[in-house]
């Protein structure tokens, strides 16, 4: 006995403690409040930043072993699918259009991600949260570019992918995931850990990325699966950072509590609204289903999201308010959203299309409640009229949610067949809104969202035309010219899936992959 | 009490992870999903690294994990010798 | 409430009238027909007959709806913020009273979408 070898390495709770508080110092020549000037204002006290500590521990030097790691694997991948015209083996060419919204939608948010924690990371004068937010913020520059290098191989072959940064900045339902993030990074460093770190990281992103990985497994696309799981790996690790930053401010002071409820409100139901996108994606976009919505709603917020509050409860912590309203609209969401890109088909970068018979009686099966009765008789008489050459492109423009800035598509809670108006006046001007959340939101801090740039609203200022564009020339085309300035291609990015070239092409390709010509 | 879960990529790194998890976790219920693998147990789960140890006959750190994990509910806590889910009440 | 923020923070509002070159937005929503995803924008000019803006954008809007052509305009039911309004046809869109950003909504007693589904 007694011959134990000394151990070379630090154990993991040494080499945390030595790898973030070991390597900060205390300021002597200048202020704390002029080398973290934000730290204050949002009114959360923090009395010691020691207490924040990682639960998985992880030190530097470890994450950049494991993240190069993870880039091999998922190069490897990539150069398979090339290798192997990956593209080809989706269940079918309607499938990519859950890429090109991903693309232009969600990779975007991914970089501004990766802004937003490298901020918050410089105005935590804690150590141990600044290291986490470094290391989120490194996660997510690599998610964006990633999701950029995998996606470019199908961009190669199929339309509306090849100016999304741009679109991103754009075209009018990107408004609603690009504002969401916007609200957020424009947020002090406290609303942002708690908006994104928590209400979108823990409660709400197994809907966003669960659902479009294990898709893409179900549908063949190994590409867009390999960047998710890469990606996703991260995940576990955000989500324990949004946990503990909560449980950290929480704890810190019993003043905190108020301003955390009414942020944790505020962004479950911001965040539940982008989520309207993944919906539909789940429900219509993937040709083979993993899950409905309804079920994904059920399992990853019902129940998971109810034991975190549970959990939270300790601390004065209830569920959000919202939770009510959104268990009424899970029925319909999808469908709502799916009829809203029917509509406005002329002018989005991806291809809508009416569900087949086998696909509508998957929809009754899993929406019992509405399906039959509001959604079906809408989609039985869109498919006539469409065979009968007369498919329905809307283009008159919607009016749009002052806050979450999504045309007024929601019905009332509890009423599917009435939409839902809200409005307010504020210094002499109106404003509406989709529902009382987006309203309250709008009421606690209404000069953030005057300045709304609301995509309807811009055009018909004329701030939506390519540079020279003279609305007053005889014969001009408003439409025409808003899908210049989004850079889409009339008649090949937009429009049903039945006519695109997307079709005609996947279609040819896959000919020639699996015979001899 | 509510239910803690990890989800973990379906490969050959994570065989024997999963089959450690069960075995030190036998009210534990595995959720195989396309290309995951999420287990689910009640209110409590650990990862212990001497039994994932002796189903690969190799040293184990408990942080290779990051590489495969997906998702995951709970407080956590890790140790080099253990990784803990768990809710409070 | 005001934003917390670490210096003044006061905005003018991005959509005030006076940027829609004369014209003023107005929103409408037909009830009951949820072929529509949502309610429309328009600008017009205040000045704008309110038969004219049935006649031309509202039929160009909502005309795909088989339910439009039956309307009797005289049976119709409007609201404007959700409360019952008089809108007479022949007056302009100012003297019926309507601003800048105001929502208006009509209903089609009988008419009631594909089937009477309300779409």
């Amino acid at each position: 006995m007694d011959m134990q070898v000394a151990k070379k390495k630090l154990g993991l709770k040494e080499r945390y403690a030595v790898m973030t508080r070991g390597l900060d110092w205390t300021p002597s020549y200048q202020k704390m409040e002029d080398i973290y000037p934000c730290i204050a204002y949002e009114g959360i006290k923090i009395h010691d930043w020691d207490k924040w500590e990682d639960p998985f521990r992880l030190t530097m030097d470890a994450y950049w072993k494991y993240q190069a790691e993870k880039e091999r694997k998922l190069y490897a991948i990539i150069d398979a699918f090339n290798q192997n015209n990956g593209h080809l083996n989706v269940t079918d060419a309607r499938y990519i259009n859950t890429v090109k919204l991903f693309i232009s939608g969600i990779s975007p948010l991914e970089y501004v991600a990766h802004r937003g924690f490298a901020h918050a990371g410089r105005a935590f004068p804690g150590p141990g949260p600044r290291v986490a937010c470094l290391m989120q913020s490194l996660d997510e520059i690599r998610h964006a570019q990633t999701q950029v290098h995998s996606i470019s191989n199908y961009n190669k072959y199929y339309n509306g992918m090849h100016d999304f940064h741009h679109m991103h900045d754009r075209v009018w339902f990107l408004s609603v995931p690009k504002s969401f993030f916007d609200d957020a990074i424009t947020a002090g460093p406290f609303e942002f850990m708690v908006s994104i770190g928590f209400s979108f990281e823990y409660v709400l992103t197994n809907l966003l990325f669960v659902p479009f990985v294990s898709g893409a497994a179900y549908n063949g696309d190994m590409g867009t699966m390999t960047f998710g799981f890469s990606a996703q790996s991260d995940e576990a690790r955000h989500m324990t950072l949004g946990l503990e930053v909560i449980k950290f401010i929480l704890e810190q002071d019993p003043a905190n509590v108020p301003i955390v409820q009414r942020w944790i409100d505020k962004w479950t139901w911001r965040g539940y609204r982008v989520l309207t996108l993944v919906a539909m994606m789940m429900d219509y976009m993937l040709p083979k289903r993993t899950m409905s919505w309804k079920e994904a709603w059920e399992v990853y917020f019902e129940e998971n999201g109810g034991a975190l509050f549970k959990d939270l409860a300790r601390y004065g912590i209830t569920m959000p308010k919202c939770a009510e309203q959104i268990a009424l609209e899970k029925d319909h969401l999808s469908h709502q959203a799916w009829s809203t890109f029917y509509n406005y088909a002329a002018a989005a970068n991806f291809h809508t299309w009416m569900p087949d018979e086998d696909e509508m009686a998957w929809l009754s099966s899993k929406y019992p409640e509405s399906f039959d009765k509001q959604y079906r008789p809408r989609y039985e008489f869109w498919r006539e009229q469409a065979a009968k050459g007369n498919r329905f492109y809307n283009k008159t423009l919607p009016m749009l949610c002052q806050t979450c800035q999504i045309p007024l598509v929601f019905t009332e809670p509890g009423d599917p067949t009435k939409i839902c108006y809200r409005e307010v006046d504020y210094k002499a001007e109106k404003y509406h809104f989709c529902s009382d959340h987006c309203k309250e939101i709008f009421e606690h801090e209404p000069e953030k969202y005057v300045q709304a740039w609301l995509p309807v609203h811009q055009i018909y200022q004329g701030n939506c035309f390519p540079e020279g564009t003279d609305p007053t020339a005889e014969g001009f085309d408003p439409l025409a010219a808003v899908l210049k300035y989004y850079n889409f291609e009339n008649g090949r990015d937009n429009l049903d899936f039945d006519i695109s070239e997307d079709k005609k092409n996947f279609d040819e390709w896959r000919g020639q992959a699996t015979k001899n010509i | 009490m509510s239910t803690v879960f990890l989800a973990l990529q379906t490969n050959e790194d994570t065989r024997p992870i999963i089959e450690a998890i069960l075995q030190d976790n036998p009210s534990a219920v595995v959720d195989e999903q396309p290309a995951m693998v999420k287990i689910n147990a009640d209110g409590r789960l650990v990862v212990r690294r001497e039994t994932i140890e002796e189903l690969i006959g190799r040293d184990y750190d408990l942080q290779e994990l990051q590489v495969n994990m997906i998702t995951m509910s709970g407080n956590l806590d890790q140790t080099d010798d253990e990784i803990t889910l768990f809710w409070k009440s | 409430m005001a934003v917390a923020a670490i210096s003044k923070y006061e905005f003018a509002p991005a959509d005030s009238q006076d940027k829609f070159h004369g014209a003023q937005l107005l929103y409408i929503g037909w009830e009951d027909h949820l072929l529509f995803c949502s309610p429309f924008c328009f600008p017009f000019p205040p000045t704008m007959r309110f038969g004219d803006v049935v006649a031309g954008p509202m039929q160009a809007a909502f005309g795909y709806h088989p339910d439009f052509a039956q309307i009797d305009w005289a049976k119709v039911e409007w609201l404007k913020s959700g409360k019952p309004v008089a809108l007479d046809f022949d007056k302009s869109l100012a003297e019926n009273g309507l601003k800048h950003k105001d929502v208006i909504r009509f209903r089609t007693p009988g008419l009631n979408g594909i089937n009477g589904t309300c779409n």
